[in-house]
């Protein structure tokens, strides 16, 4: 089963370019099915980017970010060839991680 | 500011289109249209048109260029290619089905098969390749379909659509009945395809703005925002046809068959972008 | 809410799971390698469903914002659809250790805040769901001082969606 994180990360003059797109329905929980049921609130509570251990940004999000969420975020102290690890986990318990490696 | 303007559809007015309906080859048929939409959209170059409302408004043009980095459709293609590569379970794949092993041919759909007097779009292609090789067929509007449609169109970038009338009456019966279906007014609101998209692109419908012909089906299969996922070109035509309060068609009939290779055949030359993002 | 918002930050800083030990006054942090699954416990679910936008700014930071011009926001002026609304914050002010994004009129004002560590930039885009034409606030926390900025989005519903 393919990741459900797709991640490009660029680095130019010591700042690396991290673009996401992570697949999850992010529910509200605001929305009824056609049958009239409310669907269930199902979204990323958390995604962290860390590079050699560290966090370097940490996204908190809620059911308002739209479905299969984008994230852009710049950083320093990365260079070209490293490795970044990208997780998150949703209200439900569900997590997912994949690694990137910087171009 | 939003500028909500209420098409004035004239009621009953003959449309201000050349148009004979018999007698135009489709070839005349299509540089008729190209230079009407020329001169309408002087500023547009012609490859641009394929972006529809993208060219001709700047600040939605912005929004979809922010997004194109990382499009919300490239799930689906990655879904799509997965699935295109699976072998049925009699050991094929959807590549025994098609030239070239089903790879760089999207800009050549639809085309009309001569044996079987019909035409013959990706979509029914891909289903009858799978009802050939004992497998179900799929549900035609969304889901599957619409990934493995998306993946095939995503190895086409760039190609030019390139669909053919052969010089056969059957074929150009078929070309002929899309056009006629394209111009006919329909539902409740009387608007034909050609009202909004012919004689007013460029224009607001309440909240939508509207775009030209040339080049919509380009960029199908289409993830729209309202959507939330892609939809096939003929999950689109069911949705405008109850936009104006008309029945719509079930997806893949004969008509709506017909009305895409009019309306492909009038795209010519234009480049393939599918899938792509809209509102 | 200090503590809560102390923790976020050395959390932010030192990767998920951190154990740390208490010396004194404050927590001394141990680094530990970043788990692979984020530790979710910390998230302000009270925070997450606040409405309005002073209520909300209150609740996640605990102080009100001020306005600044160095908080630079790139939103569509009307948004082609309020499901998919791209939003770009970046600023000029120094030392900033989170960023949030509100959205006014959605029942709960906010969207999304972030966690800015050291040599991180203080830039995000995202992209997020509008109920209704809104303010979009972004607030920043620079310095441990909160600022804000605001511009508004025009949400319409397509008339002829399919």
């Amino acid at each position: 089963m393919a990741s459900s994180i797709r991640v490009r990360a660029v680095e130019n003059n010591g700042v690396t370019s991290l673009k996401a797109l992570v697949r999850h329905p992010m529910d509200s929980g605001f929305v009824k099915d056609s049958a009239g049921n409310v669907i269930p609130a199902h979204f990323i509570k958390v995604l962290t980017i860390s590079h050699n251990g560290k966090n370097v940004f940490v996204a908190n999000w809620g059911p308002a970010v739209s479905k299969d969420p984008f994230l852009e975020c710049r950083f320093k102290g990365a260079k070209k060839g490293d490795e970044l690890t990208i997780s998150w986990i949703d209200n439900e318990g569900a997590s997912d991680s994949t690694t990137a490696t910087i171009a | 500011m939003l500028k909500a303007k209420v098409i004035l559809v004239a009621l009953g007015a003959a449309l201000a289109v050349p148009q004979a309906l018999a007698g135009a080859s489709p070839e005349e048929d299509r540089k008729e249209s190209v230079e009407y939409f020329k001169q309408m959209f002087p500023d547009v170059p012609f490859e641009e048109f394929v972006n529809g409302q993208y060219a001709l408004n700047e600040d939605r043009r912005k929004q979809w260029e922010s997004m194109q980095d990382f499009p919300p459709y490239e799930f689906a293609v990655a879904e799509g290619q997965e699935l295109f590569e699976t072998p049925f379970a009699n050991g094929k794949t959807y590549a025994s089905c098609f030239e070239n092993g089903g790879i760089g041919i999207r800009q050549n759909y639809p085309y009309f098969d001569t044996e079987k007097n019909e035409v013959i779009t990706l979509e029914l292609a891909i289903n009858r390749c799978r009802e050939a090789n004992g497998e179900e067929p799929l549900k035609w509007k969304k889901g599957a379909i619409a990934s493995i449609s998306a993946y095939m169109a995503s190895t086409s970038q760039g190609k030019p659509i390139n669909i053919k009338v052969p010089d056969d009456p059957e074929a150009l019966a078929a070309y002929q009945d899309g056009k006629k279906f394209y111009y006919s007014r329909r539902g409740q609101l009387n608007f034909s395809c050609a009202s909004c998209h012919v004689q007013n692109p460029g224009k607001w419908i309440r909240a939508d703005f509207l775009s030209p012909a040339l080049g919509q089906p380009a960029n199908f299969p289409v993830h729209r925002a309202k959507w939330g996922e892609l939809g096939t070109l003929h999950r689109r035509f069911a949705g405008c046809n109850n936009n104006v309060r008309a029945e719509p068609l079930p997806a893949q009939s004969e008509e709506y068959r017909n009305l895409e290779y009019f309306l492909t055949y009038m795209s010519n030359g234009l480049p393939v972008v599918g899938p792509a993002t809209r509102p | 809410m200090i503590d809560q918002r102390r923790r976020g930050f050395l959390k932010g800083v030192l990767g998920a799971g951190v154990a740390g030990f208490a010396l004194g006054s404050g927590i001394v942090p141990l680094r530990v390698e970043a788990a692979t699954a984020p530790d979710a416990s910390d998230w302000p679910q009270k925070a997450f469903r606040t409405p309005g936008v002073d209520e909300t700014i209150s609740e996640l930071y605990g102080m009100e914002a001020t306005e600044s011009d160095q908080i630079t926001m790139d939103l569509p002026t009307i948004a082609q659809n309020g499901a998919v609304v791209p939003v770009t914050v970046e600023t000029a002010l120094p030392n900033v250790t989170s960023i949030a994004l509100l959205v006014a009129k959605n029942p709960n004002a906010l969207a999304a805040y972030f966690d800015i560590p050291d040599g991180t930039l203080p830039f995000v885009s995202n992209r997020l769901k509008m109920a209704e034409t809104t303010d979009v606030v972004a607030v920043v926390i620079s310095d441990g001082k909160a600022y804000k900025a605001t511009q508004n989005v025009k949400v319409t519903v397509g008339g002829c969606g399919g």
